[in-house]
């Protein structure tokens, strides 16, 4: 897989579950350690650095995670939870190091005496802007949001994007944003990229995307989303079968077992990336060989 | 304990000098002794003097703990005889009322009465001023021997777990062949052979006990480290590129220590058996000194013609074991979110 992040600009990375969105997320990070490939982050590559200069680079980069109970280590406090970085990496201590965590505090919409609390007393939510305090301590540039939000409740998801969507405007930050909610990820993304078992199927903005999806595999899943609008048809693509193991994946087009319009070619050869308009890029054989995956939702008028 | 205190207020020159005893670590007991009666007494007065926190204060988990911990009857009463026998150890020189080396030749085998209170051994020596230098002996070798072996086997368990791979395989084999052997037997052979090298013997069996009895911890640490490492918050501070070191030792290994506290106090227990079962084999701490083991070694032949010299330390040893155990499962009971609300 492969595409950009640019500065200050949010990636959306969506999928079904297990087709490793967040391997990719974290391996970007060297969470995970990469078996091949490059990840470019301002000029250098993260994959190919010796471990000295990766942990100064970790300054620049963060993450804020799904689950806001396992994020948070139970037996430190607020504030060494979210200074601790500062300290490790020597830019703040004492006075210094509480002032700045209050202040993240204060940003993050959380009350700045509250340095000497235990995450068990803090709601789901109040702890995930912990742990996006924590993500901006060091001042990053860029910041992977593994599923930051799917384990909230709708209202504070809301707000948590938009507290994310303000840091972003202020402290010109990119994320790479991984979530299965395309709901969420159409709001906050610049672009969006879908992923099926550990390869990128099709990426472009984020309005072209949703509105005119190419891949099969991507209008089965925005045929997903619930429409708002009661009585209307119901124009679901519904994929068959389970995503197959990742590690013993379908030859050719990884999707064709599932996939409804698969050609005889789809099961022996690797579609290749085709880029449909500017920025917009799609591995389909079907798209790239100009045929069209019909898109079942008519956009019939509205009745009345 | 008052009497006991009074009788004994003459050692108070013997204990701000220490010169008696039959081993090089009374001295040192001695002094640290005095720190901890000066500092608890300090405590105590500057904790008195402190406003008690606000009913709805914040509780950090170990607050909580301490509530959790005093729900259970078997394990507070484990905890009062815990430090009963560690506030008397440490008082020793001030309540004991004889020399506990100190032969008296008429007053051989005397049986428990009003001046002797546990009686006399074959040498005329008080059992109960025997019994309480014994408990110094003991308790340290039970506090210092655990805390090796805990810390060690913590920090190998959380090497192993943390970085798996070959440090954790070759960790794992070198555990699965220290408990293949019998441990008796094993401490038998190193104390023997330790012994005929000349090696200060009270020392080496505090060493060889803790470094024969880490194992069991080592194994509890690296499961809890396998899925403390894939936790979030883990991998929050390696992406801030918080180094391995200070995330093993501020980060997984507090989170991993409430079986290997609960482990600590029962394996204390434990080691107080097997010093005593040492001594008891006469390879333990070597005599005069005494343990609670060699006292009972002493008297094992005039079991028949002096039972209250073997009877007095044996209940001593089955209490304090059983207390530590007590202690161990309840504290077991706090730490195990499972198990709350049953006690």
């Amino acid at each position: 897989m492969s595409f950009t992040v640019r500065r200050g600009e949010t990636v959306g990375l969506v999928g079904e579950s297990g087709c490793g969105k967040t391997t990719a997320g974290r391996t970007i990070l060297r969470l995970i350690e990469p078996t091949g490939g490059r990840a470019i982050f301002e000029g250098k590559d993260i994959f190919a650095m010796p471990q000295e200069e990766l942990r100064k680079l970790r300054q620049r980069m963060s993450i804020i995670f799904q689950d806001p109970y396992s994020s948070l280590n139970p037996r430190m406090n607020v504030e060494r939870i979210v200074g601790e970085a500062l300290e490790v990496h020597g830019i703040a201590k004492g006075a210094a190091l509480r002032e700045r965590v209050a202040a993240l505090m204060r940003r993050v919409g959380l009350r700045d005496d509250s340095l000497e609390r235990y995450p068990h007393e803090f709601s789901g939510g109040q702890r995930q802007r912990i742990g996006i305090a924590r993500a901006l301590a060091l001042n990053p540039s860029f910041i992977v949001c593994d599923e930051a939000v799917s384990a909230l409740d709708v209202s504070i998801q809301a707000q948590v994007i938009n507290l994310l969507k303000e840091l972003q405007g202020e402290l010109g930050l990119s994320y790479l944003f991984i979530a299965h909610n395309l709901a969420v990820v159409k709001h906050i993304s610049d672009r969006v990229a879908v992923m099926y078992l550990g390869r990128i199927v099709e990426m472009g903005t984020a309005d072209e995307l949703f509105e005119s999806p190419r891949h099969p595999y991507t209008q089965a899943l925005l045929s997903a989303i619930p429409k708002p609008r009661p009585g209307r048809p119901k124009d679901r693509v519904l994929l068959e079968g389970d995503v197959p193991s990742p590690m013993n994946p379908p030859p050719g087009c990884t999707f064709h077992p599932r996939c409804r319009h698969a050609l005889p070619k789809c099961s022996q050869v690797s579609p290749a990336n085709v880029e449909v308009s500017p920025g917009h890029v799609v591995a389909c054989h079907l798209v790239s060989d100009g045929l069209t995956a019909p898109y079942p939702i008519t956009r019939a008028p509205s009745a009345g | 304990m008052i009497w006991a205190a009074v009788a004994g207020f003459p050692r108070l020159g013997a204990l701000l000098f220490p010169e008696q005893g039959g081993s090089g670590l009374h001295p040192w007991i001695a002094l640290v002794s005095w720190f901890g009666v000066l500092g608890l007494v300090g405590y105590t007065t500057w904790a008195g003097q402190q406003p008690p926190p606000p009913k709805d204060a914040v509780r950090s988990p170990t607050a909580e703990l301490i509530k959790q911990f005093q729900r259970n009857r078997a394990g507070v009463f484990g905890l009062h005889i815990v430090s009963w026998m560690i506030v008397l150890a440490l008082l020793t020189p001030l309540v004991a009322p004889f020399d506990p080396d100190a032969i008296a030749a008429g007053d051989r085998y005397m049986p428990p009465q009003p001046g002797y209170w546990m009686g006399t051994d074959d040498y005329g020596r008080d059992l109960l001023s025997r019994s309480l230098y014994g408990a110094r002996i003991s308790l340290s070798i039970g506090f210092i021997a655990v805390g090796l072996s805990a810390t060690l086997g913590a920090l190998i368990g959380a090497v192993a777990g943390y970085f798996g791979g070959w440090v954790d395989r070759a960790s794992m084999w070198l555990v699965d062949l220290l408990l293949a052997l019998p441990r008796l037997v094993l401490l038998l052979a190193i104390v023997g052979l330790f012994r005929s090298a000349g090696a200060q013997s009270l020392f080496l069996i505090v060493v060889i006990l803790g470094l024969t009895g880490w194992m069991g911890v080592s194994r509890i640490v690296r499961a809890q480290v396998l899925t403390l490492k894939e936790q979030d918050f883990v991998q929050a501070c390696r992406a801030m590129g918080i180094p391995d070191s200070r995330i093993i030792l501020g980060h997984i290994l507090p989170n991993a220590m409430a079986p290997v506290i609960v482990n600590a106090s029962l394996a204390i227990g434990g080691t107080i058996l097997t010093e005593a079962s040492l001594s008891f084999l006469g390879l333990g701490v070597p005599p005069p000194t005494a343990t609670w083991g060699s006292i009972i070694n002493d008297g094992r032949e005039f079991m028949r013609t002096a039972p209250w010299i073997t009877i007095g330390p044996g209940l001593l040893i089955v209490l304090a074991v059983m207390s530590f155990n007590l202690l161990g499962d309840g504290l077991r009971d706090a730490l195990d979110p499972k198990l709350r609300g049953r006690a």
